[in-house]
Order: structure tokens, then sequence, then C-alpha cells
């Protein structure tokens, strides 16, 4: 007779089954394209290895599962349908991208894998906590080593981090394709100590971490072992051990459901699911230091020499050799494309004047917040071609170029574009007038990019146009000049400059004129409490501005206003009830020095 | 002049005249390259090869295009005689414009030199009237209007804006004289000119027929460059109004098409696409016409300049990954071929046989020395004796001499290694499932990385033709032997006569070949009686051996003496490059950096700085294990690094102090201090965020206070 007997099975034993299938899956010749898909290349399945207590427990699940792809597999364009992944790894391998030996300079590169990925779930205090442990990293010697005891037991995450740490290979190049752990699996593991000492609610304390239980208490768990650890770094299994099984009713269910997903589908909606985004609450104004200006922040960087000075110099003669290449290539055909971390504005500025200064040439800053298609072009036809005129259309304006330099050949001109990927500069319309001027033989670019999707503002029409060569140059510098017209959230924006122009153009307005700014800028001022103020209605406002005796008619109020929007004093917005509401778009601080400025006068 | 301003974004620098003296290509090729003593000479060879790889590319170009042009010529030569006949199709015809629509293929960059030729050639053989537009220029039907009669009359052209229209009357009265009214009516009247005027007076235009009565006319060709990029509503109402116009104007349309010739009726509704006489011409795929380049180009003996495996991989892989663009590929070579000028002293000697040899002789002893230290030179000098062995190392004038040789045979192995390669590629590129690949490329690839005949390919593709049957054989191996028919090496010409005696052989073995089956068959008459299940194993495993201890046929013989003789052609001569001695003359081998300059990666470069400072900054105290940042790293590697740690929306505050928390730690603060933020960690976090703004890792966010939204996820 049969009876269904359940019988209790212990984590390790579990975990122990699913290593061995995966090594049996290995083993076998992988035949099915989804099995090579997974197994190819080396892989390591670290199996899950949260903490100590789990891997005493159960000797036999750190295990490494190394796998071997069958080699010798090429790709050909007949076999191009092949699956996905094996065309990556060959398409890597056939770009050169993991030829080491003829790397000359040793560049290590990132695995494209690692770069281009789906949003993951963070838990809140993972930022903090690698904070603290990135500042346990002494500077001077490598951390590993020297305290291998505290360092595995103290994960800052759970076994992710340890993956995505596995996952960077400094000196490989191969694409690691790890094998996900599934996400589920490893949370049981740490969920059950914690369902038995509170389902806590969020503790108004910290009120960072609130992404979902799990990870909450997946965080408190941390919390406790990393006391533990503190305390007795020896002996830290018994108290979690314990726990650990104490309630194991839950986890068959989980088990399947471990089993049954895949880990990288469910991280991926689990990290869409809730539109809702979880950060702490906390807000700059805690900082006891006020916000800082320009001014300040300028004189504050500008104290202190950057460190690695001399690294980083030693970085910008590198790239100073090339300088006679480019020149060459230049004159060749083609157009130069310097890229890479840091500013590269010195580095073009010393080409330039070490090389172009006996030559025409032009500048152009492309992070200019108010450069235009327009400018450059009428800095080519007006200052350097000298032509007096017009252009009816940047087109017409090319064509006259083209035709100015292809009449006369001797004439050459270049053109330095820094920053092509400016704000400005993106355009789509942009982009293909440079690169037609690009493609005139004798106008040579050199050009410079910053911004990590520049490369996507060029078709491939416009490429072939520009001809790049690109050159990798990694400055270090600080991009100071491409980000002071940036306006940052940090810095205090003074309203100087607003202050001024709505003193200039206010006193050059009639008193009645200057009456009627102030009432709106009085009403906006007593209602900046009100979130919800949308602006002064028209209709009110004109009542107001009646009865001060500053206007007659709907019409002059009118006229009045239009001065104020030319000037781009006074923003006006429809509101649900069609009905115009009018704002001053300034910040309530500047209104205010303004106000006090005025009755002053 | 400085060039950062707050007022300004565009600077201009103009020499003064007197004191320019500008350098030439040649001071640029020399300052900087490695060896500079005789950049000169490698400058000037440089220059020669490319000028022949572009000029040859360009021919070739030309004769690639000659058959679509050629039908496309026709065409439009039949448009233009059609209108001449009075009956009643033709007239119907008449009314209707005729396009023709060149599917070219997704190789955008290409297409640019294919319509260059087609107008010119256009101009020379059927009509001088012809001109092209771009999508570009035309946003609107008056820029369309106005560019064709631009680029037909050759003279500016006034579009008249309504509210412009007394100036420009002005303007036209008094100074602009050779200005035309924008539209067709002109252009006709401009035609009609014209054509009286050459048909009187200057016959010169060549025009292929003089025509009966005279009457030929020559067509208007209107060339659109890229049809997909157009407006639809800007093209139907050009073509609308143009079909007014027909009649007097013998207006014909070619329509350049990236995708699919379906795109037409996309754009076009029934009622504007009737009024076309649409005819279909596809251009050659962009894989043949690389094929055709690297067949005359790379796959020759006549360029001493080559490339080796890594970069031919490279250079096919951005091809077929990327663009399909010939024109990029050949950027490439000409990529590879600068940089192997520019960086290697010893590609002096990579030239024409003759001229070789020549520079050899006149080496100096720098360059001698720097060929003692190639890889295969070494190699070669080991495997010579002790004596030997000295006099290379120490005598110059013996080393010179040697070297004479070696170039000799390098050029000798060059000379047999294209043919041979050929010859197998005739003989493998009809197997089943193509174990050496489809195209010779494929072939070279596998032959340049190592030995082909350890290759287990190769090994597969011999078993294979061993069970190939006669006529497929034969048929191969007279593709084979055609393909030795114009190689001019003495050993090829051997192997050719060869390969004709055991062609001939083949043939002669037709007439007695009838009785062979008997020996098989006579079992299986056995097998007609009962037997039990043991009997009849029995007598199949006797079958089975009996069928492999029998004799060869003499056509199995014969085909296992081809094979045989293949084989030790392609042993002989299908060597690696890299086993040759003195082959870094020739190969230019550095894949990395062809690859960095034509299809880099700037996002893995920034993020790989970000995230591992050192390989750049080599600085003991950035060095770190593991995926770690070092928290002496500069302050954007650290901001960078904490925010990976973030969700959608980062917290500047709990951001600022993380980041300070580092920051002190790497100061060596003591542990109490740790968080405290001061004025100067605060500005230095201000400047890491705003610069990791700049670079598009974060942006502002209105959504909660003091937050900013993260853009990317992945992270290392």
């Amino acid at each position: 007779m049969d009876v269904l007997e359940v019988k209790f099975i212990g984590d390790g034993d579990a975990l122990e089954h699913i290593v061995d299938k995966r090594e049996g899956m290995g083993g076998s010749h992988c035949s099915s394209a989804s099995e090579c898909l997974f197994f190819s290349g080396w892989l390591t399945v670290p199996v899950y290895s949260k903490n100590k207590d789990v891997q005493s427990h159960s000797g036999a699940v750190q295990k490494m599962v190394r796998l071997k792809s069958p080699p010798g597999r090429r790709d050909r364009e007949q076999d191009g349908d092949g699956n996905g992944f094996l065309g990556e790894q060959n398409y890597i391998q056939a770009l050169g991208a993991d030829s080491m030996e003829d790397d000359d300079d040793g560049m290590s590169r990132v695995a494209g894998s690692s770069i281009f990925t789906f949003q993951k779930v963070k838990r809140g205090h993972s930022m903090a906590q690698t904070a603290s442990e990135l500042a346990r990293t002494p500077a001077k010697t490598v951390t590993f080593g020297a305290a291998p005891d505290i360092e595995p037991s103290t994960p800052t995450r759970t076994g992710r981090d340890q993956r995505s740490e596995s996952r960077t290979p400094q000196r490989r190049k191969k694409v690691q394709f790890v094998s996900t752990t599934p996400h589920r699996l490893r949370k049981r593991i740490t969920i059950p100590s914690l369902r038995s000492d509170s389902d806590s609610e969020l503790s108004p304390s910290d009120s960072g971490e609130e992404v979902d239980e799990d990870g909450e208490e997946e965080e408190e768990q941390v919390k406790k072992e990393d006391k533990e650890n503190l305390k007795t770094p020896r002996t830290p299994q018994k108290g979690l051990s314990a726990a650990l099984y104490k309630t194991p009713a839950k986890k068959s269910k989980t088990t399947c459901e471990a089993l049954s997903q895949p880990g990288m589908v469910e991280e991926y909606f689990e990290a869409h699911g809730s539109s809702k985004v979880l950060t702490s609450d906390r807000t700059l104004e805690r900082l006891h230091i006020p916000k800082l200006d320009r001014e300040t922040l300028v004189k504050l960087l500008g104290g202190k020499p950057s460190c690695y000075a001399k690294e980083i110099q030693q970085l910008h003669k590198k790239h100073q050799k090339h300088f006679s290449k480019w020149m060459l290539q230049l004159q060749l055909g083609f157009s130069v494309l310097v890229y890479g971390l840091g500013s590269k504005k010195n580095l073009l500025e010393d080409f330039r004047v070490s090389h172009l200064s006996q030559e025409i040439h032009l500048v152009v800053n492309g992070f200019f917040p108010s450069i235009t298609l327009k400018s450059i072009l009428n800095a080519l036809t007006c200052e350097v071609l000298e032509h007096q005129g017009s252009f009816r259309t940047p087109s017409d304006q090319i064509q006259y170029i083209a035709q100015t330099l292809k009449d006369s050949s001797e004439l050459h001109i270049y053109l330095l574009i820094h920053n092509i990927d400016g704000l400005m500069l993106r355009g789509e319309k942009t982009q293909s007038a440079l690169g037609q001027l690009a493609s005139l033989p004798n106008l040579h670019l050199v050009a410079s990019i910053d911004h990590i999707n520049a490369p996507l503002v060029w078709d491939q029409f416009q490429q072939s146009q520009f001809n790049w060569l690109w050159w990798e140059c990694v400055t270090f510098q600080h991009y100071t000049e491409e980000t002071s017209y940036e306006n940052s959230l940090l810095v205090q924006q003074t309203g100087a400059l607003a202050l001024s122009s709505l003193t200039h153009v206010l006193r050059s307005l009639t008193p009645n004129a200057r009456g009627i700014f102030k009432m709106l800028v009085k009403f906006q001022l007593e209602n900046k409490d009100n979130p919800s103020y949308t602006g002064l209605s028209f209709q009110d406002f004109y009542q107001r501005c009646r009865e001060a005796f500053l206007v007659n008619s709907d019409l002059t109020l009118r006229t009045q206003l239009t001065e104020f929007r030319d000037h781009k004093l006074i923003r006006t917005r429809k509101g649900v009830d069609g009905v115009e509401y009018l704002l001053v778009a300034v910040d309530a601080s500047t209104l205010m020095a303004f106000l006090e400025n005025e009755d002053g006068n | 002049m400085s060039t950062s301003s707050v007022s300004k974004g565009c600077f201009v620098f103009k020499p003064s005249a007197k004191k320019k003296r500008t350098l030439s290509l040649e001071d640029h090729f020399t300052q900087g390259c490695e060896g500079a003593k005789n950049s000169e000479t490698r400058f000037k060879l440089c220059q020669d090869l490319w000028d022949k790889i572009k000029a040859e590319t360009e021919v070739l170009q030309d004769e690639l295009y000659r058959k679509i042009l050629d039908s496309l010529l026709d065409f439009t030569r039949k448009c233009s005689s059609t209108r001449q006949h009075s009956d009643w199709t033709s007239q119907m015809r008449a009314s209707e414009i005729p396009t023709a629509a060149l599917v070219l293929g997704v190789n955008v960059p290409d297409h640019d030199m294919t319509f260059q030729s087609l107008s010119e050639l256009l101009q020379q053989s059927v009509s001088p009237f012809v001109a092209s537009v771009q999508a570009k220029e035309c946003g609107a039907l008056k820029q369309l209007m106005k560019r064709v009669l631009e680029r037909l009359m050759d003279t500016v052209v006034t579009v008249e804006d309504d509210d412009e229209e007394e100036e420009e009357a002005k303007q036209t009265s008094t100074q602009h004289h050779g200005r035309v009214h924008c539209s067709l009516g002109a252009l006709c009247d401009w035609y009609s000119c014209q054509t009286k005027k050459s048909s009187n007076g200057t016959p010169g235009k060549k025009r292929s027929s003089p025509g009966g009565d005279g009457q030929q006319q020559p067509p208007v060709v209107i060339i659109f460059k890229d049809l997909e990029a157009f407006s639809p509503k800007v093209l139907q109402d050009f073509i609308l109004i143009c079909s007014r116009y027909i009649e007097r104007l013998p207006l014909m349309f070619i329509f350049g098409i990236a995708t699919s010739p379906s795109t037409i009726q996309h754009m076009l509704p029934h009622s504007v696409s009737s009024l076309l006489c649409i005819e279909l011409f596809q251009s050659l795929t962009c894989t043949q016409h690389l094929a055709t380049v690297i067949d005359k180009l790379i796959l020759t003996h006549h360029f001493p300049f080559k490339l080796n495996a890594k970069v031919m991989q490279v250079l096919i892989s951005i091809f077929l990954y990327h663009d399909f663009s010939v024109r990029n590929f050949i950027k490439g070579v000409q990529l590879a071929l600068l940089e192997h000028f520019h960086s290697q002293p010893l590609s002096v000697l990579c030239c024409e046989k003759q001229e070789a040899l020549r520079n050899a002789t006149q080496l100096g002893c720098k360059d001698l020395e720097r060929i003692r230290t190639l890889p295969s030179f070494k190699r070669y000098v080991e495997k010579q004796e002790s004596q030997e062995q000295e006099s290379l190392l120490r005598d110059d004038a013996h080393l010179k001499e040697v070297c004479q040789k070696l170039l000799k045979d390098l050029c000798k192995y060059h000379k047999n290694y294209y043919p041979t390669l050929r010859c197998l590629h005739a003989l493998t590129s009809s197997l089943p499932r193509y174990p050496l690949g489809k195209q010779v490329r494929e072939l070279h690839l596998i032959c340049m990385e190592k030995n082909v005949w350890e290759n287990e390919e190769y090994q597969m593709a011999m078993k294979l033709l061993k069970m190939l049957a006669k006529d497929e054989l034969m048929a191969s191996l007279q593709k084979c032997a055609n393909s030795l028919e114009s190689v001019k090496s003495k050993e090829m010409k051997k192997a050719r006569v060869r390969l004709r005696e055991l062609l001939a052989k083949f043939q002669q073995m037709d007439a007695p070949e009838a009785p062979v089956e008997d020996p098989v068959t006579s079992p299986v008459r056995d097998l007609q009686k009962k037997t039990d299940l043991f009997q009849l194993q029995k007598t199949l495993l006797e079958m089975n051996e009996s069928r492999r201890a029998k004799k060869l046929s003499p056509f199995e013989l014969l085909r296992n003496e081809v094979l045989e003789f293949i084989d030790s052609l392609v042993k002989n001569h299908l060597s690696p490059p890299e086993a040759q001695t003195l082959y870094e003359v020739c190969y230019y081998s550095s894949s990395a950096t062809v690859r960095r300059h034509l299809n880099a990666t700037p996002r893995m470069s920034i993020q790989a700085a970000l995230s591992s400072p050192y390989y750049y900054l080599q600085n003991e105290s950035l060095k770190t294990e593991g995926g770690s940042v070092s928290s002496a790293a500069p302050d954007i590697c650290i901001a960078y690094k904490l925010h990976l740690e973030c969700g959608r929306l980062i917290n500047l505050y709990d951001w600022l102090e993380a980041y300070a928390t580092v920051v002190t730690s790497a100061e060596g603060a003591d542990a109490d201090g740790l968080g405290q933020v001061d004025e100067i960690k605060h500005a230095r976090f201000i400047r890491a965020v705003s610069e990791l703004e700049f670079l598009g890792f974060v942006k502002s966010t209105k959504q909660k206070t003091d937050h900013v939204a993260r853009l990317t996820w992945g992270g290392c």
C-alpha cells in the first residue's frame, strides 16, 4: 500500500540537490541551445553563500561549479541565427575585445553585460553600508588579505553583491555570465530567522529601508550579524543557525517557487513592480551648514590642488604625444573624436595652441548654453570667409561654405568643438549640418564627447560623413568649465542676476507699470506658503489694479502684461477653468529682496 | 585669446598671413613616428599604396555598378524614345513620369558613391540635365523646387515668400538679374531654350541617337537620393506638379531606396503613384561588393601590405555587425595602412619585390638591430647552425644578404598562398554545411590563424570530399584548375599541370566502369531464404566485413590520389603567415588599435575609469582587488560607486553622508569624526555630483525634494 510520505528535508539537503542537479546538467553534454546558453563560457555559480552559518551547516553548499563551454564554436554568418548569447560572445571575440596580448596598454574593460542591465531592487541601506565598507578599506593596502575573518561575514548585501563583484573581472575580458541563483531561494534562507523575531513596522528613526518586508528584515539580520560578529568573530553560528530552523513550515512552498522561477525575470518585475520610489525622507536641511553659492564653491575647490596631480599630468603628457598623428589623420580626411572620463578642454586647448596656431581655426564650446548652429555657421561665413550679408536658411549657408571651400582648395579650416554632444548641439539638424561640414575635404574637425550616450546622436550616414577616428583620452580632469553653466541642485541660487534684471527692467517702466508689477509680487509673496497657489487670475488682478487706480481698462493691463511677458518677468498659465493665471517666475527670496530694494528707494 | 567666455561660444582664430607657415602632411608623419630616419621613404610608400588602393577600389566600384547602371541607362533611353511614338499606348505612357526605383540596401554610407558615379554616367551618356536632391535639404516643397532648379540651371533661384514679396521684387529688378523665378514653368522655358540652342548651334553635346526627326530630346533626370527620408507630403505635391508639365518637359525620376520597394506604396497614395511609371532595379548586395573588394585588395600578392587574422576579423565584424558599409571597410584598411607605416620602422621593406630588395641594402644599423629583435627572425636564427647564428647576429652585410633572401621567400610564399587558397576554396565551398566557410575570406581567416590542416573542420571537409560522387568531384576539380589558370608562379603551374592530368584520368575512366556491384548483390540474394535472427545478424556482419575489405575501385583510388595531392598542396603553401620569417614587415597586427579607433565604446571607457581608476592613474594607493574602489579614489569615482547602490531615485542627503564617511576615512581621520560634513567635503561632493550629471548618470528631478534620478542600471 502506498502511503504518501511527507518528509522534512533540511535546507542543506535541498541545496545539495540543487547543486547536484546543476552539476548533472553541466556534466552531460550540452545539446540543447538553451543549456548551452546557460553554461557557455567559464561560469562560476556561486552557490548561495550569504553567511558562514549556512556554509558550515551544510558543508557541501559552498561549491563552485565550473564548466567549460564546448570549444571551437566559431560564429560564421551562416549560423548567425544561432542563439543570442553565443552570438554575443563570439561577437566580442570577433571584435578582438578579448585579445589581451595585443592590447598594448593593458587596458581592462568592463564587460558589456555588466553595464547594460535591468534595474534591480536596491535596499535602502546599501549605500551607507557600501560607504562604511569603502571607508574601512584602507587607502594603502589591499583589504581582503588583512581581515579575512570579518570581510566575508559582514556582507554589505546578500549574495548578489558578491556576484557583482565576481562579475567585474578586472583583468579578464571575456564576458562572464554568472548564473543567477534564484532570488527567492536566497531570500528564503534569510527569512525564517526573522519571521520569528518580529514582523516589525518601520522604525521611524531610520526611514531608509522600506522597500519590502523581506528586504528590510534582511537588513536587520545583517545588522544583527554585524553586531554578533563584532562581538564574537570566531563563533557566530549558534544563535542564527538555531533561528534558521525555527519556522520550517513555509519552506516547501517557497522551494518549489524558487526552483520554478528563473531569478532574473523575477528580479525584473520586483524592481518594476511598483512605481513608488522608496528612499529616505531626509533632506539637505538636516545639514547644519548652509547651502553654498557658486562663488564660495569655486573658492573652496580652488584652495586645494587636486590629488593625483602627478598622474593626471602624466596622462595628459601621454595624450599629447599623439598630436602630430592627429594632424596627420585630420589632413588625410578623418575627423578626430576624443572621449573618456575627464575634461578634455585643456587637452584640446593644448593641441590648438601647439599645432593649430598657424592655421585658420574655429573653437566652439558645445557646452555653452546658448550656442546655436547659426552662430557656428555665422562665425564661419562672416569671420572666416569674410562674407557680408545674411543667409536665408542654414542649408544655404552650408552650401555657400562648401562652394567657397571647393573653389579655394588652398584654404584649410580647422574646426574644434568641445563637447559636440553638448545640450544645444544634440539636435538632429545641427548634427547633420556639422556632418555636412565635416565631410568637406578641406574642413577638418576635432571634437570631444562626454555624455555616456553621446554616440547615439549619429546614425550610420552621419557617422560616415564625420568619418570619425575615435581616440580614448581619459584625463581625470575636473569638468570645471563644462559644469559651470549648469544649475546644480546643491548650489544656492543667489538670484543676484534675476534681481538686477528685475530692477533694471522695472526702472525703465512707468510708475503705474511698476505698481502693477509690485502688486503681483506682493500677492505672490502673501501666498508663498500655499502649495496649491497657481497664480493670480487675470480678472482678480484687474480688479485689484482698478481699485488701486493703476489701470483704467482691461486693455491697458493687457498691454502692460505683454511687456512683462516679453521681458520674461511673468508667466501666464491657463487654469482648468480656462482662466489665465499670472505668476512671477522668480523665487520668493529674490522677490523679497526686490521689494525691500524698491521700498528703500 | 582665451576660449572660455560667459557670453560667447564661438571663437575664430586667424593667423596673420605673413608668418603663416604650415606643415605638410609629411612633416606630421615624421613627427612622433617610430624610427624617424627612413620615415620619408615610408611616408612615400604609404601614400603610394593608399593612392593605389583608392584608385583600385574606385575602378572596382565602377565595374560593379556598371551592370545596374547600364540597365538604368537603357531604361532612360527607352523612356526618352517612347515619347516620340504616336500610337495610343505610348501616348498613355507619355502622360506618366518614368521612374526608376533603385533598391540599394541598408548600407547607407555607400550610397553616396553610387549616386556620384550614376549621375556622372548619366550626364555623360544620356542627358546633361541631371539633378540629385537629398531629403535633408528639402523640408518643404519650395526648397525642393529650388534645389532642383538650381542644380539643373546652375543659377541662383529666388523663392518668393509672401511677406517679403516687395523686397524680393525690388531686389530682382535692381541687382539680381541672374535670378530666376522659382517654378516649373520657368524651368520649361529654360529647357526649351536650351534644347533649341543645342539643336541649332552646338551639336557638341553627346546624344546617342541623332534622331530621325531631330526632335529627340534629352530627359531631365531628378535623383531622389534617399526616398524614405522625404516627407510624403512634399513628394506627393512635387509629383503632382511635375505631372502637369510632363508634355513640355520630359522629366524622369530615380528613387534611391534603402529598405524595400513597398516604401513607395507607403509614401504615395494611388492617385499619385498612378502618375508614375515605375520600374524596379536591384543593386548589388553589399556582401558581394565586399567579397570583390577583398578579392581584389587583400587576397592578392600585388599589394605588399597585409592584415593579419585579427585585424581582418575586426574589420569584417564591423562590416557584418554594424553597417554593411564597404566604404567603412576601406576606411579601416586605410587606418591600418597608416598605422603600420607609422609605427613599424621596418615597413620600409613593405613594398614591391624589387624596391624592397633595394631598400634592404640600404638599411641602417638601427634597422638591422630591429630585424634581429623580430620574433620571427629570432625563430629563424635559432634554427640555423651556430656559426651561421653568429654571423647573422654580428655581421651586418651578411644579415642584409639573408634579409634579401628572406624577402624573396616571403614574396614567393604570397605568390603561392593565394592561388592555393582559392583552389581549396573552390573545392570546399560547395560541400554540405560549409565546413570551411562559404566565402573565401572565411577560409582565409582560418588559414591565417593556424595550420589549416590541423583544423577539425578541414579534416571534416576532406572526409566529405572523399565521399563525393564522380561528377561533383570533377566539377569542383575543374573549378580548381580554372582558378589556377592565370597564375604565373612556377609551382602553381606545376600544380595545374598535375591537376589537369588527374582530371584527364578521371575522364578516361568513364568507359570500363560497369561491373562493380557483383560481390555485394550475392549475399543479399542469400537473405531471401528464411533465417533466424542470429543467422541474419551473422550474415549482415559478414557482409559488412566483406564490404570493408573490398578492394577499392579505380575511381576511389584516383579520388584518394587527387585528395592527397590537394592535401600536399595545402600543407606546402597554406601555412599561416606568422610562421614566415620577417612577416612583421608586411603584416599589420594590432587589432586592438583598429578596433579602438573605429569601433570605440565611450561609455565602457567612462565606466571603467570610474569603477577602477587605477588603470589610468597608476598610483599605488588606488590599487585594490576585486570590484571595490579604494577610498582614496577621486571624488567622482566614490560618488559613482555609491550611487550604484541606489534605486531609481537617490536621496542627496544620504549620498552626501555616505560620501563624507568614505572621504573622512581616506583622510585618515579618527572614527568619531566619520560622516561629519564640512564645507570642503560638501563642495567636493557638489562638484562630483554635477560631473556625474554632466556625464549623464544622474539628473535632477522634482519628484521629491533633494533627490536626483538615476539614469543607468548597469554597474560595476
